[in-house]
């Protein structure tokens, strides 16, 4: 009923009519203005801060450093090494330093200035390739590596010497911005008895929940995070809003006011996550025939001044880093590396972005090296039912990778659109491009103490039903997909069910609303509630008919008696009478992931519970006048399981492959040699607009997940992953130059275009 | 200083900061929040208004500027024809996501069915380039204004 329908989003009006309201939307009675004091520089010694006459200028109500905070100044996330503000040295050019709260923006900006931030500066580290290099500074432990991860299956060195063909190459990946249009923001309100409520825009609540209890030095009891509409996050809420709700939160305990706190966008952009930038190298041989017989990877990850979340990042990133192919010989080296940069953390694809970029661009340099066609050769090479990946994992069911790749060919008429397109004689020059990839859903072997979810199901006595969930709504349309679920869950209409905000001291604990994972790990803990409160509405018919609850169903928003199915109680008539009995209309359900297995040593094992999979075909047209290059059209085929609500999934697949087409063609934020961002606003790192949007045909594949509500799998981040190798795939095909660093700018691709004009 | 102006129909008379931009006094002073701050530089649309019907930015615009001039924002805008047209076709087409760009791009959608009730797909893109969206990747946006042009000439 509720299942598979284009619904439309409940909160829809409200954010198109300008009703919804978003943190900076927010106001509170004696609210006052919060800032940060960020570090101009990327390393050095902080030499003078004047707090006294900060605190002296008129309106100023509180000033922190990291001596004022009340409990550790710290930002709790993976590693604990980030502090909340930094502590007399700095480590990158952003970097926290003080706090201050004022009853006006201008006094705030004074009380700034006043500090007279005064640094000592030392040589940073900003190339990641010199992490080792004996004259580098020591920025974290003896080795500056924050992480290293490793692959071990077979022997490589045994299976190359047995292959026809073997390549290696490097390929380069830069930071990636979030962009998303609402920037950081928390507004902190101390409570009557001494504890602290935060609204907030955020992925991760109960994140928050912990940070903020810590750098308060509160008990968790006494802190309350509510999440507030939140305008996109895409990852760069996931972590960074702990620090963001941490300033807001230690500087209203402090003025014992409420303090809003919303960073500018270009303090968001210097100060907050980013995607990691990467080197990786490949190795990959095959056999005349097309069969890939080995590959090595050795990949380095610029994780910044601080660990964060860059250990979980690279192993996605490794896991996915030979992608979705059968190679019964790897080895894996993974690294991540501190520079003296903003700390990078969570976008989306996690990781696999960067290598995916790496292995499907190799993918494509094999396979014309081998004169095979890439279509075919991914034919080739592809997982199958019944293969394994290279951890040694055996895809078991739930695999439509061949399906995905089969009808994106189809739909895009591949082999004749691809004579026609190079049979244009045009400076413009045109090409078409591949990339099949896959996603592991959910935290896995990576996050195994994360991977809980809860929900709260709550039928009401007139029949509507309330639910809540601990993962968040940031844009994705969880909130109408969860929805959905309850509503087919016991066939009453959409509109019944409504879904409560999500607010830490009232829904439970669902770990982090990351990896994909909401719609399917939420989704299971609803159906539980829900499977427990139909069993008690039979009860309470069966009681009503005095006949026994097994003969009783609850289905099609009736109880129905088995025995004989025109026997009724229609649905609001049951909840009324359940409520009038007394029946237990609420329940708490929880869920945890089914365990995986992991061998760090090997990293061999289950590294995922399922996986979505993925084949773009891109059109692209390469201006060989201005070396200028669009995405002209897009197929992308998504194995989802189950769409739960077409529409959304749409939105999904286009709006993730216009940011996969920004990574690839546009974005590209530049942090110089001496660790300054050149160019920290929207006006200089270009996102794609409606003139740049190419025409995308979704394709949705279903292979279901028998484990994932309604067979749903997730795949939030999948769309991203895979557009800029397509893109270089493409520009290979359209004028024979290989890209092996995104973002392919005009700038780079210009002056390999000047031999082609030559030759014409 | 002291401006007169009308929003959204209504004349105000009210004392401004000299420094203010439109946009802080709509969400400060006047409370109409719908109009977003993405990026206070003139780049994302999401403070998007009509003044005197024109299309700006309305954090590029000083507040003093509109003195005697007439303001209209998705507050206003949201209770007329064309202005619930559109919003009625951005939720039907999927056009919503985040929504922290939807107001900026109903008051920009605006603009443009009042000078060209029938824009092509190529003028919808054109028209709308000011404002970015991070979500949607725009397929559907342009769709829903397509849609909303077909309901109000349908009902006309
Ligand atoms: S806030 Fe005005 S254009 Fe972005
Ligand atoms: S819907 Fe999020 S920015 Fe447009």
């Amino acid at each position: 009923m509720a299942v598979g329908k284009r619904v439309i989003r409940v909160d829809a009006r409200a954010k198109a009519d300008g009703s919804a309201k978003y943190v900076a939307d927010m106001s509170m009675p004696g609210m006052l203005v919060g800032r940060v004091l960020h570090s101009p520089v990327a390393r050095g010694r902080i030499t003078n801060l004047d707090i006294d006459s900060a605190r002296k200028i008129a309106g100023v109500r509180a000033v922190v450093t990291a001596e004022d905070i009340p409990g550790g100044n710290i930002c709790h996330i993976v590693i604990d090494d980030m502090p909340l503000l930094a502590n007399g040295e700095v480590k990158y050019t952003g970097e926290p330093i003080a706090l201050v709260a004022a009853e006006s923006r201008s006094a705030v900006e004074d009380a700034l200035e006043a500090m007279n931030l005064q640094i000592e500066q030392l040589p940073p580290l900003t190339d990641p390739e010199k992490y080792a290099d004996p004259d580098s500074p020591r920025l974290s432990g003896k080795d500056n590596i924050f992480a290293h991860h490793k692959i071990r299956r077979g022997k490589t060195d045994v299976a190359f010497g047995k292959a026809d063909i073997v390549i290696e190459r490097t390929y380069r990946t830069t930071y990636q911005e979030h962009a998303y249009l609402e920037t950081q923001g928390m507004l902190a309100v101390p409570t009557q008895e001494g504890g602290i409520d935060i609204y907030g825009s955020m992925q991760c609540p109960f994140y928050v929940h912990g940070a903020v209890a810590t750098v308060c030095g509160l008990p968790q009891s006494k802190v309350r995070i509510i999440q507030t509409t939140t305008g996109g996050a895409f990852g760069g809420k996931e972590d960074v809003p702990s620090l963001v709700a941490g300033w807001a939160a230690v500087l209203a305990l402090k003025a014992n006011r409420p303090v809003k706190l919303i960073l500018d966008r270009s303090e968001d952009i210097i100060s907050m996550s980013k995607r990691h930038p990467s080197r990786t190298h490949i190795k990959l041989g095959a056999d005349k025939k097309g069969k890939l017989v080995a590959a090595e990877v050795d990949i380095l990850f610029d994780a910044g001044a601080y660990a964060t979340l860059s250990s979980v990042v690279l192993w996605r990133g490794t896991v996915h880093a030979c992608g979705p192919y059968r190679i019964p010989a790897v080895k894996i080296d993974a690294r991540a590396v501190a520079t003296n940069k903003v700390p990078c953390g969570a976008y989306r694809g996690f990781g696999s972005p960067q290598t995916l970029f790496a292995i499907e661009s190799a993918i494509d340099e094999l396979a014309y090296k081998l004169d095979i066609d890439p279509v075919e050769f991914r034919r080739i090479n592809i997982l199958k039912k019944g293969d394994k990946t290279v951890t040694g994992q055996k895809i078991r069911s739930s695999c439509g990778l061949e399906e995905c790749l089969e009808r994106a060919v189809q739909a895009s008429d591949f082999i004749n659109l691809r004579k026609k397109l190079h049979s244009e004689d045009s400076p413009v020059k045109r090409g078409l491009g591949i990339s099949t990839i896959f996603y592991g859903m959910g935290l896995g072997a990576g996050g195994t103490k994360l991977a809980r979810t809860g929900a709260y199901v709550s039928i009401q006595p007139d029949g509507s039903v309330q639910f809540a969930v601990g993962t968040t709504e940031m844009g994705q349309g969880m909130r109408t997909v969860l929805g959905q679920i309850v509503a087919e869950a016991f066939g009453i209409p959409f509109e019944k069910v409504s879904c409560l905000p999500v607010d830490t001291s009232r829904v439970p604990d669902s770990g982090p609303t990351v990896a994909s994972r909401a719609t399917t790990m939420s989704g299971r803990a609803l159906l539980q509630a829900c499977t427990h409160l139909k069993r008690n509405l039979a009860k309470v018919a069966a009681a009503e008919w005095g006949t026994k609850d097994r003969i009783v169903n609850i289905a099609a928003g009736k109880a129905i008696r088995t025995d004989n199915p025109d026997i009724t109680i229609p649905w609001n008539e049951l909840a009324a009478i359940a409520f009038d009995k007394k029946a237990e209309l609420t329940v708490v359900a929880h869920d945890s992931s089914p365990p995986t297995s992991w061998n760090p040593e090997t990293g061999q094992g289950d590294a995922y519970v399922v996986y979505s999979w993925c084949a773009n075909i891109a059109q692209v047209a390469v201006d060989t006048r201005t070396g200028e290059v669009r995405l002209e059209k897009l197929w992308a085929a998504h194995d989802i399981g189950k769409a739960i609500n077409p529409t959304l999934v749409e939105g999904q697949i286009e709006g993730g492959s216009v940011q996969g087409m920004g990574y690839g063609l546009t974005e590209e934020y530049i942090i110089d040699e001496n660790g300054i961002p050149l160019n920290p606003k929207l006006s200089f790192y270009y996102i794609p607009t409606t003139e740049d949007a190419p025409t995308i045909e979704p394709i949705i594949v279903e292979s279901a997940y028998d484990k994932g509500p309604f067979g749903a799998k997730g795949f939030g981040e999948q769309p991203l992953m895979g557009i800029a190798p397509a893109i270089a795939n493409a520009i290979f095909d359209a004028v024979k130059i290989r890209f092996r660093e995104q973002p392919f700018t005009p700038e780079k691709v210009w002056p390999e275009l000047k031999g082609l004009d030559n030759e014409d | 200083m002291r401006i007169e102006f009308t929003i959204n129909g209504h004349p105000v008379n009210m004392e401004i900061d000299p420094s203010a931009r439109l946009l802080d006094i709509l969400r400060e002073n006047l409370d109409l929040t719908g109009t977003k701050e993405g990026c206070g530089e003139g780049e994302c649309g999401a403070c998007s208004v009509l003044l005197d019907g024109a299309l700006v930015n309305s954090c590029l615009v000083p507040a003093f500027q509109v003195d005697s001039r007439s303001v209209e924002t998705i507050e206003g805008l949201r209770e007329t024809e064309i202005g619930k047209a559109l919003i009625d076709a951005f939720c039907e087409s999927g056009a919503i996501q985040c929504g922290f760009c939807s107001p900026g791009f109903i008051v920009a959608s605006t603009a443009l069915l009042r000078s060209n009730p029938e824009p092509t797909e190529s003028e919808i893109r054109a028209a709308l380039s000011g404002n970015l969206c991070r979500c949607t990747g725009y397929t559907k946006i342009i769709e829903a204004v397509l849609l909303a042009s077909k309901k109000i000439k349908e009902k006309r």
